[in-house]
């Protein structure tokens, strides 16, 4: 049953394509814009916090202010949150750069403890008023010499041109980084929430070839932080890191492999054939792992049955890759919820188009999108909380951003989460309200 | 220094008071933003977005239509989706950027009225006021447009509650509680503007024989029904036994003297307890105890509030300096939680949670003060 109908003759047509008449990258138009209740996905607040004892300062107008602070408060992280507001005075008087030198040196000044570091965002009026952030950042640096800062940014309104948000934030995320003597011994995993699973294969052959393995979710110092500037190696996997790891290729000097997350056999093994290479050391037993894998799959399969499944893109990186992986393996996907697929996605895409047309595509933020959830429905098992949402269903696997998850552990693990949730029903409207999923919200 | 916050939250903005404004009466509302506007009112300021099928999105602005002036795209996408969800009115309202180019949200709204064939209303918030200020556009704009000039009074006494949302009165029931006072004070409710009413109510709006503002966001529109109906008003929210005896008093009298007041204690109470918060509902609070207990009270008034109708004692406050400043000396604070870390030493801190505030990190703590005022007074 859907929400409560006030107007039952609306056509909500334009919210549900088949894969076999969809568009690739963007199956749905672009217009206004819904915000489903699922929360889960981290934000600049959150991940800004990634880094060890670092002050975070928004200068912001009002509006912009809001969601962060509370995002702040939410996670109980306001002692490491600060914010400076922007009134429409300040774009009279032209003083945006004074503004942020004074408001962030006034905040230093009240803090208990002077932070090692801190992130000043920004946001898009600075970027309209042509405000001169060199300079800014020039004197703050001249001003309190013993903190770092570096240039964070809130300026949606750019998501459309060079850098998603999502992928600024995580190359901003090394900028504090100092050049260091590279340490051939130490590896850095870059760019992800969550610490990579130490089951994948990705972090015991890094740990079988006797490096020291850093990642920034594992860092609880500013010091710690630091020395990840020493890696020889910079590893990125989620799609929206990328950006961060050829940064500090260039910066630093180690060198950056970006090994995408994958589910299909193929693809992982290329990735850590490609590590195998760089690290010099040996590979896995594949047919080993491909066994373990499809017995799990096998297993999940024997248990979920025919039950519809709907997967959503913030589960994972690759939603149609789960897809593609889970039909091939007899799975019932019925459906997976998207706005647009990234460049990755494109040979699954082709793949489920010419195989399985009519998988069913939903957008997350097309306006029709408000009447599309419906209410209890736990006939469907749900990957991701979106989907969960607008299934209306409490079978839910409860993951976000790929949840460290990687390489052939991802499907093992997947298949166990399935299994969980088709058998376990979980309080999916209070979990799902939850902010930064495993970031310590309430 | 001014507009700095090192430790304490920020007000609901003025964009999200016009959502909460209109969110139940059948609209579409639009925020005219890139992104980030949505997912912030849902989240933290609209307890009912769960629940209650209501239309507010945000238009994905993006740099080249900013800087391009490309309002038509905004126009397009609002016509789209309204031929497909058939929404009552439409409503615009802003963000920074769309104020820093110099958007007309009264001329998109015509066009869109005009080429759609329903209501349309522009609301020019810029993202940089209160929530209280945008509410308060928002209730005037809506009782403007839809008001029938020609209504009779109702044949019975009746009134209008004016400034609801959940931003103030958050979704405990203290609009219920508040509508019951006026039922008792022998009112019956013409609109409930804007928790519990429909755009039918606010067609009848000028029926009513007396206007109750409830927060300083229902000020705006109750001028305009003075000025359109000749209807008095009320400032006060029903708080403790003697503060709404006080307050129905004054209700009787504007209805036979067609006076508009604010119900507040002018008594010369020197005191030290300090309430932040809201206008109206923070000098109702200050009124009860003072009544209730003699001890002085006075209010930093956190939002917009026009500094007249305050007593003299107290003071419109936005920046965490002055708010630290004017309660430096005080025994007693009385505020929403997120105020807690700037409190003194040695002041006691009464917790106060407010939806405009700290949103819904402490909802299920905020009290319904119309039906019981008297736990938060006896901490005094």
């Amino acid at each position: 049953m859907m929400l409560k109908r006030v107007n039952d003759d609306r056509d909500l047509s334009a919210a549900k394509r088949i894969i076999g008449e969809a568009s690739f990258p963007s199956p749905f138009r672009s217009g206004l814009e819904y915000a489903s209740p699922a929360r889960g996905t981290w934000n600049i607040v959150h991940v800004g916090m990634l880094i060890p004892e670092a002050h975070e300062i928004f200068v912001c107008a009002a509006s912009c202010l809001r969601g962060v602070v509370l995002t702040a408060a939410e996670c109980g992280m306001e002692d490491r949150f600060s914010t400076v507001e922007i009134k429409e005075n300040n774009l009279l008087d032209g003083d945006l750069e004074d503004l942020i030198v004074d408001g962030v040196s006034d905040i230093i000044k009240k803090l208990k403890k002077r932070p090692p570091a801190i992130l000043v965002y920004t946001s898009c009026v600075h970027h309209f008023a042509g405000c001169d952030l060199d300079m800014v950042y020039q004197r703050l640096r001249q001003m309190h010499p013993d903190i770092d800062f570096t240039d964070c940014y809130m300026n949606p309104i750019m998501r459309k041109s060079g850098l998603t948000p999502d992928q600024l934030m995580r190359s901003r995320l090394y900028t504090l980084l100092k050049p260091n003597n590279i340490d051939e011994n130490t590896v850095s995993i870059i760019g992800n929430d969550f610490s990579t699973d130490d089951e994948s294969q990705l972090v015991k052959m890094i740990r079988s070839a006797g490096k020291n393995l850093m990642e920034i979710t594992r860092c609880s110092t500013y010091e710690e932080y630091q020395d990840m500037a020493k890696s020889s190696l910079y590893i990125s996997y989620y799609p929206p890191a990328k950006a961060g790891g050829d940064m500090l290729e260039e910066r630093l000097g180690g060198r950056h492999i970006f090994l995408p997350f994958a589910l299909s056999y193929d693809e992982i093994e290329k990735n850590l054939k490609e590590l195998a290479g760089v690290l010099s050391c040996p590979l896995p037993d594949f047919a080993l792992l491909r066994q373990k894998c499809e017995k799990a799959l096998e297993h999940a399969k024997q248990i979920i049955g025919d039950t519809p499944i709907a997967i959503d893109y913030t589960a994972l990186p690759r939603p149609l890759a789960l897809a593609r992986l889970l039909l091939e393996h007899g799975f019932n996907v019925q459906r997976v919820y998207a706005d647009t697929f990234i460049p990755l996605e494109k040979a699954d895409f082709e793949y489920l188009k010419e195989n399985h047309p009519e998988l069913e595509l939903y957008p997350t933020v097309h306006s029709s999108m408000r009447f599309m959830a419906e209410k209890e429905n736990n006939s469907i098992l749900a990957i991701g909380q979106k989907a969960a949402h607008f299934c209306g269903t409490n079978r839910f696997v409860n993951i976000v951003e790929g949840g460290g998850m990687y390489d052939f552990e991802a499907i093992e693990k997947l298949c166990a989460l399935m299994i969980d949730a088709y058998e376990n029903e979980k309080d999916m409207r209070n979990l799902i309200q939850i902010k930064g999923m495993g970031c310590g919200c309430i | 220094m001014r507009q700095t916050s090192s430790v304490i939250s920020t007000y609901s903005a003025d964009v999200f008071g016009v959502c909460s404004a209109l969110f139940e009466l059948g609209g579409m509302v639009v925020m005219h933003d890139a992104s980030g506007c949505n997912s912030t009112y849902t989240t933290h300021d609209e307890p009912r977005w769960y629940d209650m099928e209501s239309m507010v999105y945000i238009s994905g602005l993006s740099e080249m239509e900013a800087i391009m002036g490309d309002d038509e795209k905004l126009i397009l996408d609002i016509i789209t989706a309204a031929n497909e969800l058939k929404p009552k009115f439409i409503a615009l309202a802003g963000t920074p950027i769309p104020m820093m180019t110099g958007f007309d949200y009264t001329a998109a709204a015509n066009i869109i009225e005009a080429r759609l064939g329903i209501p349309a209303l522009g609301f020019s918030t810029g993202g940089m006021g209160t929530y209280i200020s945008g509410a308060s556009m928002a209730f005037d704009g809506i009782v403007r447009r839809f008001m029938d000039k020609n209504v009779k009074k109702s044949e019975y006494r009746s009134a209008n509650i004016l400034g609801l949302t959940p931003l103030d009165f958050s979704v405990n029931g203290e609009d219920k509680s508040i509508a019951a006072f006026l039922e008792s004070s022998g009112f019956s409710i013409n609109c409930s503007l804007a928790m519990g009413c429909d755009i039918e109510d606010i067609k009848n709006i000028g029926a009513a024989h007396v206007n109750l503002v409830v927060s300083s966001a229902g000020l705006s529109a109750a001028k305009t029904l003075f000025e359109n109906f000749g209807t008095p008003y009320v400032i006060g929210t029903p708080t403790g036994k003697k503060y709404s005896d006080q307050l129905r008093r004054a209700l009787d009298k504007a209805v036979s003297s067609c006076e508009n007041i604010v119900c507040k204690n002018d008594a010369a109470l020197e005191g030290d307890i300090v309430i932040i918060g809201e206008g109206v509902r923070s000098l109702s609070l200050a009124s009860a105890i003072e009544l209730e207990t003699g001890k002085g009270t006075k209010v930093s008034c956190a939002t917009e509030f026009d500094p007249s109708l305050l007593r003299d004692k107290d003071a419109v406050l936005h920046d965490e300096d002055y708010i630290l400043d004017f309660i430096k000396d005080a025994s007693v604070v009385i505020a929403d939680p997120l105020y807690r870390r700037i409190v003194p030493e040695g002041a006691k801190f009464i917790p106060l949670p407010h939806e405009a505030f700290s949103g819904r990190i402490y909802r299920r703590s905020i009290p319904d003060l119309a039906k019981d005022a008297q736990t938060i007074i006896s901490e005094v």
